[in-house]
């Protein structure tokens, strides 16, 4: 029945048209109404994107839930749309992670609330418009666009700093947009369209390519992100609001790997395996270089930071791993579960480091501390939560049942496949990932009662538990039975490795 | 078939039920109400494994191999959750269900006071669960789907009591310790998926011959053989679970944790794990010599040093920590030696002789108000007859006392080790024949400690002692039982039979134990035997020597200590591996952090490249601020200039 | 007859000399003004010129355009002075550095 419905612009306007109307109810008397209409829309929003999975065609590799129609005509500009197995689960984590952090900002939320909903309504439309997005230009429109909510996000709701985080991160990301925008209006200029599909299919010099290739890899490294334009990203979660982080850490770090997935790797494969050394390189001083910094960080946001930027380093080991392994074994067989423990990673560490976000969230909300040495002993006055936090850190540290290790174990097979050295760092994460996140729950969690603050926390409500069972529920399901997602985006996957696979180059 | 199918199935849902309904539902169902649900999910459990017993190995069924549910599918290769029955898993199944039973109804008797019950309840009917998934899986997928779940409980059981800080260092570090043998196992399951493109042990044993040969480089130009870089990284998985040199350190401190924990998983099942991969890949290991020879060597130093090492605790668990410490290095010295059946075998009557040593332990701990110093007991007998008569059993199986269980395991070991042509075979002779005579003087040094001499705990201890309550002391003698009979029951078969089937591979060339099995008259006639043999005086020589010291000369072991001071202070200080680890790998882990951190993030990448990049914009523009004077008639001055220069350049370039 | 080197030399001359009064003149806002519309007119000197010259009347229709926008800028620059005057009491042209660096 929803065959015929424009699924994906409605999943791009409804949020924002909510936005709009949430920030009509204006001032902080109205805060309850602004809270409901926020809910109403989330979820109207997360029920419309579930026939996207449940329409889906996992046949085929073609895009499925097209729109296109004429915006800019005198510049081939169109409004196009459509998704395929590889967008399609990140829209679906989009919706799912705005209804839980509209949820998340519920109580904690006390100034302009209606415009800190509306905020994160308008951002979830603009990233579901990223993902859905097949023309470059509404591309590049909705990924500059979604700088704004953040930056205001961060800006106004933040901590003590936020006003130096609020420029790094925008400056550090607008930095990497613009070379995106270059790339972008060559590539416009050789194919004489602006249709993402129709670059694919573009033959490319080399020199044209590697230069692509660079200008979109500082637009995405920088979003991902990669070793060493990463440290926005510690300074930005920090200071947001834990909505903000479970968002940015959720969400927008995806956008990076997502842009690999669509742009670097089918547009440029020959410039993708000729610098295919500096994406394993990175990837792994990412893994490992990071999980020691993660260790001795004093401030819990800051160490999840630095996990996730660990963690996102398996996403691109997997993605650019293809032609080591084509290198190593003369086949391509293995390059495919990379790729797919890439994506995997990347929906899994949306979860996890939502999860973690969230967790400290409500220890903050409590304590107004992130310094894990204000901490010791939680679990004797919120046990509940120590069970979730206990969980979410298991996942973290790549526990088989639970979603972490789905995408760690994938990425690790198939990179043993092209070196070995490759897959003994990677898998290094599994002592480090465990020793700092572990080392903070002890911290953290267990042990005596450490002050008399601790001593007085309550533990969570019905609406924090609500949060974390769904999210906790989501872990385990993920790690005990990872197929249906896998059998989404196999088709795309083994398409995308056909481009990889076949030289662009102009003879 | 598809009876046994169901049979299988519930046996590992049955205590995941259990666990699921005490641990979520804890405070509804209540104490009671917690230990019924998890007992009968854990008896339901042990039931039908000894169905499962009985249909494979007495009814002599086929091996049973299929798979649950596919757990996912990625270029074609399936990952699935499914389960291989055949001998040695229901073997391994009795065992665990079995000694799991028994440590649930101890249980209920020995924490009965403390807050965490239903936690404590749902913990370990959780880990039956996680142990049968990790026994009966037919792939490498679920191995180490089970081989972590029972590092999980592992670590939420060493922290049971989170208030401790010594547990939960002890947990983390457990846990740790563990992660780094994992880190070299899944590297070998992914050089098993590169190199056999499957993870199902069928599959994958049915390719070793064409697989053997193939070589890999690592360092430099080396080739090496893929199977022993398979093995070996294998063999560092189970070095860790089953805390092999030098990934031992974990054990002893995973004391901290309760009792009946310490029986099940630390010593019982676990920390078997290993030796079950280990003999479960037999078809792998059988084809690469120098991975044997490893296995060989680290089970030998383990066997012999850390059974010193339990010469010089005065913790009553410790002594039995390090003594488990001690058998798993001989169970892995037996891999060594090709003899998996007789590794199987002793840990098979290990699982039951030091689950029943760490319970009686624990009984006197209970009896003591949990005071653990054994130089503080002494006496015992009289007060705990029960306690006391099960712990001689058990000590009794543990040196190899001919009858005993642990004799004839035990001494299957030796002689395949002194039969095995295999490289370090004369090295792992030595130090299994050595460890029998340290065995026999630890245990007996703990025995005679804690039950006999002079009451030396203080008045108001000694007027409270008396005997354990029936839901402690039911487990110890249900325990001695197979401690006593288990051995002559199964030798026959496990060894000069053939109980494992095609379970356990062993090339011809390497059956050391075949060889010396083929003399095999009966376990009466292999009981009169032993009094010919060395590990049988050795041992009585171990308790001879226990007695004069502990019993008839109490003040030499003090002068021993005192004549050799750096050796008892080597012993003392667990030959400093802990401090190394703690110094080198933990210290040098966060000091590297921190500078990479410090100095990486903080100063070059923020510092230098970002805020250095920031300020360097702020420097030029505040150095060319200057130009702006401020005076209108400097600006049109330069206004001019600049036409004339344009002009002049347009002029001079149409030229 | 007079050539049309000679108009372009007086308009060169007048164009120099609103130069030199703006360079030169460091006292009065006023000047500044002045020689700005001595500029346009030696520009309007040069329009007519070669207008007359070239036989092309566009060139005068520009020269009165010039003149509309001149008029309308003075206008504007002598309500600007006097606001300015009012503001800092002073049209002293070395004074008024207000954008220095």
């Amino acid at each position: 029945m929803f065959s015929d419905w424009p699924l994906l612009s409605l999943v791009i306007w409804i949020p924002i048209l909510g936005g709009i109307l949430v920030l009509v109810t204006g001032s902080d008397k109205q805060a309850p109404l602004a809270r409901l209409t926020a809910l109403f829309w989330s979820v109207v929003t997360f029920l419309i994107s579930i026939p996207l999975y449940t329409g889906f065609d996992t046949d085929t590799a073609a895009m499925q839930f097209t729109e296109r129609h004429e915006w800019i005509g005198s510049w081939d500009i169109f409004y196009h749309l459509g998704v395929d197995g590889i967008s399609m689960p990140l829209i679906l984590l989009t919706t799912f992670i705005t209804v839980l952090v509209v949820i998340a900002g519920w109580e904690v939320i006390k100034e302009r609330v209606a415009q800190y909903m509306s905020a994160f309504l308008i951002m979830e439309g603009l990233m579901n418009g990223v993902f859905a997005s097949l023309d470059s230009a509404l591309f590049y429109v909705f990924w500059e666009a979604m700088l704004i909510p953040m930056f205001i996000i961060i800006g106004v709701w933040g901590g003590q700093n936020r006003i130096y985080a609020t420029i790094k991160f925008f400056l550090y990301t607008f930095f990497g947009s613009v070379f995106m925008l270059v790339a972008l209006l060559y590539l416009y200029f050789q194919t004489g369209s602006f249709a993402i599909l129709d670059f694919h299919q573009q033959p490319l010099g080399m020199t044209p390519q590697i230069l692509i290739f660079l200008a979109f890899l500082i637009a995405f490294a920088v979003k991902v992100p990669m070793w060493p334009v990463h440290t926005w990203l510690p300074d930005a979660h920090v200071e947001a609001p834990t909505g903000g982080s479970v968002i940015l850490a959720a969400i927008m770090l995806k956008l990076g790997a997502y842009g690999f997935l669509r742009f670097s790797l089918p547009i440029t494969p020959d410039a993708s395996q000729e610098l295919a050394w500096l994406m394993i390189t990175l990837s792994l001083i990412a893994v490992v270089y990071i999980g020691f910094v993660a260790l001795v960080q004093q401030d819990m946001k800051k160490l999840i930071a630095y996990s996730s930027i660990s963690h996102m380093g398996f996403v691109t080991l997997g993605f650019f791993i293809a032609w080591q392994i084509y290198d190593n074994t003369g086949s391509y067989s293995g390059a495919a579960m990379g790729i797919s423990g890439g994506i995997v990673q990347m929906i899994s560490h949306g979860f996890v480091s939502g999860a973690l976000f969230l967790c400290v969230g409500v220890m903050y909300d409590r304590m107004h501390s992130r310094q894990i040495s204000d901490y010791g002993g939680v679990v004797n006055t919120m046990p509940v939560f120590a069970a979730f936090m206990v969980l979410f850190a298991m996942a973290n540290a790549g526990l088989p049942g639970t979603s972490g290790f789905v995408g760690e174990f994938m990425v690790i097979l198939s990179s043993f496949k092209a070196n070995f050295w490759y897959a003994f760092l990677a898998a290094l994460t599994l002592i480090l990932g465990a020793a700092y996140t572990l080392w903070m729950v002890k911290r953290v969690i267990f042990g005596t009662v450490a002050n008399d603050n601790v001593a007085a926390l309550q533990d969570i409500g019905r609406r924090e538990f609500l949060i974390l069972a769904i999210l906790a529920v989501a872990v385990l399901t993920l790690g005990i039975w990872p197929a249906p997602l896998l059998e989404v985006m196999d088709a795309s996957v083994e398409n995308l490795l056909l481009h990889m696979t076949q030289s662009k180059v102009i003879q | 078939m598809n009876n046994m199918e169901n049979v299988y199935l519930w046996t590992v849902l049955a205590p995941l039920i259990g666990a699921i309904i005490a641990g979520l539902f804890g405070k509804r169902v209540g104490r009671a109400g917690a230990h019924w649900v998890t007992i009968i999910g854990v008896a339901v459990a042990f039931v039908l494994s000894a169905i499962t017993f009985k249909h494979m190995v007495i009814d002599g069924a086929e091996v049973y191999n299929a798979s649950v549910y596919t757990w996912m599918v990625s270029e074609g290769i399936r990952f699935e959750i499914g389960f291989l029955i055949d001998n040695l898993t229901a073997m391994m199944m009795v065992v665990v269900t079995f000694v799991s039973l028994m440590v649930h109804i101890y249980t209920v008797g020995y924490m009965h006071e403390d807050p965490g019950y239903q936690r404590f309840f749902s913990y370990i009917s959780l880990f039956t669960f996680s142990m049968l998934m990790l026994v009966m899986a037919n792939n490498f997928l679920q191995l180490f789907f089970g081989w972590e779940a029972v590092g999980l409980v592992s670590y939420l059981l060493i922290g049971f009591w989170y208030t401790r800080d010594t547990a939960i260092y002890a947990n983390l570090k457990a846990f740790l310790v563990n992660r780094v043998g994992d880190f070299g196992f899944l590297l070998g399951i992914a050089a098993v998926l590169m190199y056999f493109g499957s993870l199902d042990y069928a599959t994958v044993f049915g390719q070793v011959e064409q697989v053997d040969g193939q070589t890999i480089t690592l360092f430099g130009d080396n080739a090496w053989s893929v199977i022993t870089v398979i093995c070996i990284l294998l063999f560092i998985g189970a070095m860790g679970k089953s805390a092999q040199v030098p990934l031992h350190v974990w054990l002893p401190d995973s004391m901290e944790g309760p009792t009946p924990i310490s029986a099940l998983i630390h010593a019982a099942t676990m920390v078997t794990a290993g030796i079950f991969m280990v003999a479960r890949m037999s078809p792998l290991f059988e084809f690469s010599e120098t991975a044997l020879t490893v296995v060989l060597v680290i089970g030998a130093i383990t066997a012999l040093f850390m059974g010193f090492l339990g010469l010089v605790q005065n913790d009553i668990k410790r002594v039995v920590a390090y003594s488990t410490l001690s058998q798993l290095g001989y169970m892995t010295v037996a891999l060594g030696a090709s003899a998996y059946a007789a590794g199987i075998f002793h840990l098979m009557t290990h699982a039951f002789f030091k689950a029943l040593l760490f319970l009686a332990a624990g009984s006197v701990i209970i009896a003591m108000h949990h005071e653990q110093d054994m130089r503080k007991m002494g006496g015992l007998r009289k007060y705990m007859p029960i306690t006391w008569i099960t712990s001689l059993i058990g000590s009794l199986a543990l040196i190899g006392t001919p009858l005993f269980a642990g004799f004839y395991s035990k001494d299957s070991i030796i002689e395949a080790v002194a039969h095995s042509q295999i490289a370090g075979s004369g090295f792992a002779y030595f130090a299994v024949l050595t460890g029998v005579f340290v065995t026999a003087l630890y245990s007996f040094r703990m025995y005679f400690l804690v039950f006999h001499g002079k009451e030396r705990m203080d008045e108001h201890t000694r007027s409270h002692l008396h005997e354990t309550p029936p839901v402690v002391t039911i487990p110890l003698i249900l325990l001695a039982i197979p401690s006593v009979i288990i051995g002559a029951i199964f030798m026959g078969d496990m060894i000069a039979g053939d109980f494992f089937r095609e379970a356990i591979f062993v090339l011809p060339e390497h059956d050391a134990l075949g060889e010396w099995a083929a003399d095999f008259h009966g376990w009466w006639a292999m009981a009169l035997h032993a009094f010919v043999t060395w590990p049988f005086w050795l041992a009585a020589a171990g308790v001879f020597t226990a007695w004069f010291l502990y019993m008839k000369r109490p003040e030499i072991p003090g002068r021993i200590q005192a004549r050799f001071q750096w050796l008892h202070t080597l012993l003392d200080n667990k030959y400093y591996a802990d401090r190394f680890n703690e110094i080198v790998f933990a210290g040098g882990g966060r000091q590297l952090g921190q500078k990479l951190w410090r100095i990486g993030d903080v100063k070059l990448i923020d510092g230098l490249a970002v805020n250095g990049s920031a300020a360097l914009v702020g420097w030029f523009a505040g150095r060319i601020r200057h130009i702006q004077t401020g005076y209108l008639f400097h600006y049109a001055f330069a206004m001019i200039i600049g036409v004339v220069v344009l002009l002049g350049l347009f002029v001079f370039l149409n030229q | 007859m007079l050539a049309l080197s000679d108009f372009l030399i007086l308009g060169a001359v007048m164009f120099g000399l609103s130069i030199a009064g703006i360079f030169i003149n460091r006292k009065n806002i006023i000047i500044l003004l002045m020689a700005i519309e001595l500029m346009l007119l030696a520009v309007n000197m040069n329009f007519i010129a070669f207008s007359h010259f070239l036989g092309d009347t566009a060139g005068q229709v520009f020269v009165f355009f010039i003149l509309t926008v001149a008029a309308a800028e003075a206008a504007i620059g002598l309500a600007i002075l006097v606001v300015l005057f009012r503001n800092k009491r002073t049209i002293n042209v070395t004074e008024l550095d207000s954008m220095k660096g």
